[in-house]
């Protein structure tokens, strides 16, 4: 019996990854969209059937599929992302303005209660939203005008809008991150927008602690804390207990703390799971030794996580969508590589599987618990 | 261009055939390449709004939402002739118009 559901997004299509609540034994459906890039599929919370991905490709551009069988078929729906009013401009990589240009999605996040309702980021910066199940996307504008935005850069990726949390007691607010911007937050379901990046310090911008122009690459919640956040920022690992009014910085004992995803374990917010890279010149393990690294005290002390993780030789990265937890009794983490390894843990992390070997390049991991 | 272009009268309906990319076949649902019906003057324009009416999957993959420009990746064949930097709305060769030759949606070459 199928229990938990993965949805993996690599750069040659999408695959969909089954087991039964042991997580021992993996069947692999796929490629789904071969030889599209899918930055992220996802499924609906409210109805697990519903899945969304977002292929992309630099010929083609962006398309956006919709299943309704669990990602056994899938429809395309809308890909119409048109930025509202007037589109303004921000720095392009030699300085000069650049009007915003929409390239592709980066990350979908569902509604918890509506199967139909989802937001997108997207490259460049901004919000969008669908109430139709995908059919129609409207851009929430007030992220994309904020006080800040024309002066955005975009980082090496791009001017990308990767992260979108939304606060799971209904109360409309959500946060934002994007890269080599930083952290915003909004009150009012995705209308208005601050700057949310007191306590980051970044080397080497003219002002270190700006109001914008961080490098955030991933931020995680846990749903019965929604005000404490964790991140990984391009360098440091870093926590915040009031929503993303101040940071800190929790790295510790890391072994670096360049890095890109983060994830909280599904019944210990105090639990928290980071991938260790060596740093932002080399984009591989340390000492070529595959470690996710396992704070249990919400930061500053880490434990590295080995059994079953390649420890010799291994210079894959590991991408900011592309770790998940499932919330099985034993918290199973996943998350895949740019070698194509998709690695499970059914213990919180104390040892590791792999349930895929040679899939493409791992662009994104989601995890639907079923039973 | 070489090839000639014959002046097509507002509203005659022609069937104009079109060769897609694997990607995009296979986005549609195509098989081959297909007919679109166009009115009017057959042009780069006049083709592609055919095929997005009939493929409305479409939109957005060979010329952008926003701008209407090709997309860089994209070239346009026809009849040996490149006429990807052609204005869309100059009318293609006749022998497009007549359901002779295919006009080709092509995918630019790339490894990896």
């Amino acid at each position: 019996m199928t229990a938990v559901r993965l949805l993996v997004g690599t750069r040659k299509g999408a695959f969909v990854l089954t087991s039964d609540s042991a997580r021992k034994d993996w069947q692999i459906e796929g490629p789904y969209f071969g030889g599209w890039e899918v930055y992220h599929m996802v499924g609906s919370p409210a109805d697990p059937d519903r899945v969304y991905a977002a292929p992309s490709m630099d010929w083609f551009g962006q398309v956006v599929q919709r299943s309704d069988d669990g990602g056994r078929t899938w429809e395309p729906v809308g890909n119409k992302f048109e930025y509202a009013g007037e589109v303004g401009t921000h720095p392009w990589y030699d300085g000069t303005p650049r009007p915003w240009e929409f390239t592709r999605v980066w990350h979908f996040e569902p509604s918890p209660d509506d199967p139909d309702t989802v937001y997108a980021g997207v490259q460049d910066a901004a919000l969008f939203r669908t109430t139709d199940g995908g059919q129609s996307w409207q851009e929430l504008d007030g992220l994309r005008t904020h006080a800040t935005a024309s002066g955005w850069n975009p980082g090496a990726g791009g001017l990308c809008l990767h992260t979108l949390l939304l606060d799971p007691r209904g109360n409309g607010r959500m946060f934002a991150g994007i890269s080599a911007a930083g952290v915003f937050r909004s009150e009012d379901g995705g209308q208005n927008w601050t700057a949310a990046n007191r306590g980051l310090l970044t080397d080497g911008i003219p002002d270190p602690d700006a109001e914008a122009g961080h490098c955030v690459h991933n931020l995680a919640m846990h749903p019965s804390r929604p005000d404490v956040l964790f991140m990984q920022k391009h360098w440091d690992v870093m926590r915040s207990d009031d929503g993303a009014e101040h940071w800190t910085e929790i790295s510790g004992n890391l072994p670096t703390d360049f890095g890109f995803p983060i994830a909280v374990h599904a019944h210990e917010p105090e639990t928290v799971y980071v991938v260790p890279i060596t740093s932002d010149s080399l984009h591989y393990p340390p000492d070529g030794r595959l470690r996710v690294y396992r704070s249990r005290s919400g930061g500053r002390e880490w434990e590295p996580l080995t059994d079953g993780l390649p420890q010799q030789d291994c210079y894959v990265n590991v991408l900011r969508d592309a770790m998940a937890v499932d919330t099985f009794d034993d918290c199973g983490v996943y998350f895949g590589t740019t070698g194509g390894q998709v690695y499970v843990s059914s213990d919180s992390g104390d040892s590791w599987t792999t349930a895929a070997h040679t899939l493409p390049s791992v662009l994104s991991v989601e995890v639907q618990t079923l039973a | 261009m070489d090839s000639e272009a014959v002046p097509q009268s507002v509203g005659e309906a022609r069937e104009v055939r079109v060769r897609l990319p694997y990607h995009l076949r296979h986005l549609a649902r195509l098989d081959s390449e297909v007919v679109v019906r166009v009115a009017g003057p057959v042009t780069q324009r006049s083709v592609l709004d055919a095929l997005e009416e009939r493929y409305p999957v479409l939109e957005g993959t060979i010329r952008d939402h926003t701008s209407g420009r090709r997309r860089a990746y994209l070239r346009f064949f026809a009849c040996e002739e490149d006429f990807s930097h052609e204005p869309p709305d100059d009318e293609l060769p006749a022998s497009v118009a007549s359901g002779a030759e295919p006009f080709m949606v092509v995918g630019a070459m790339a490894g990896g």
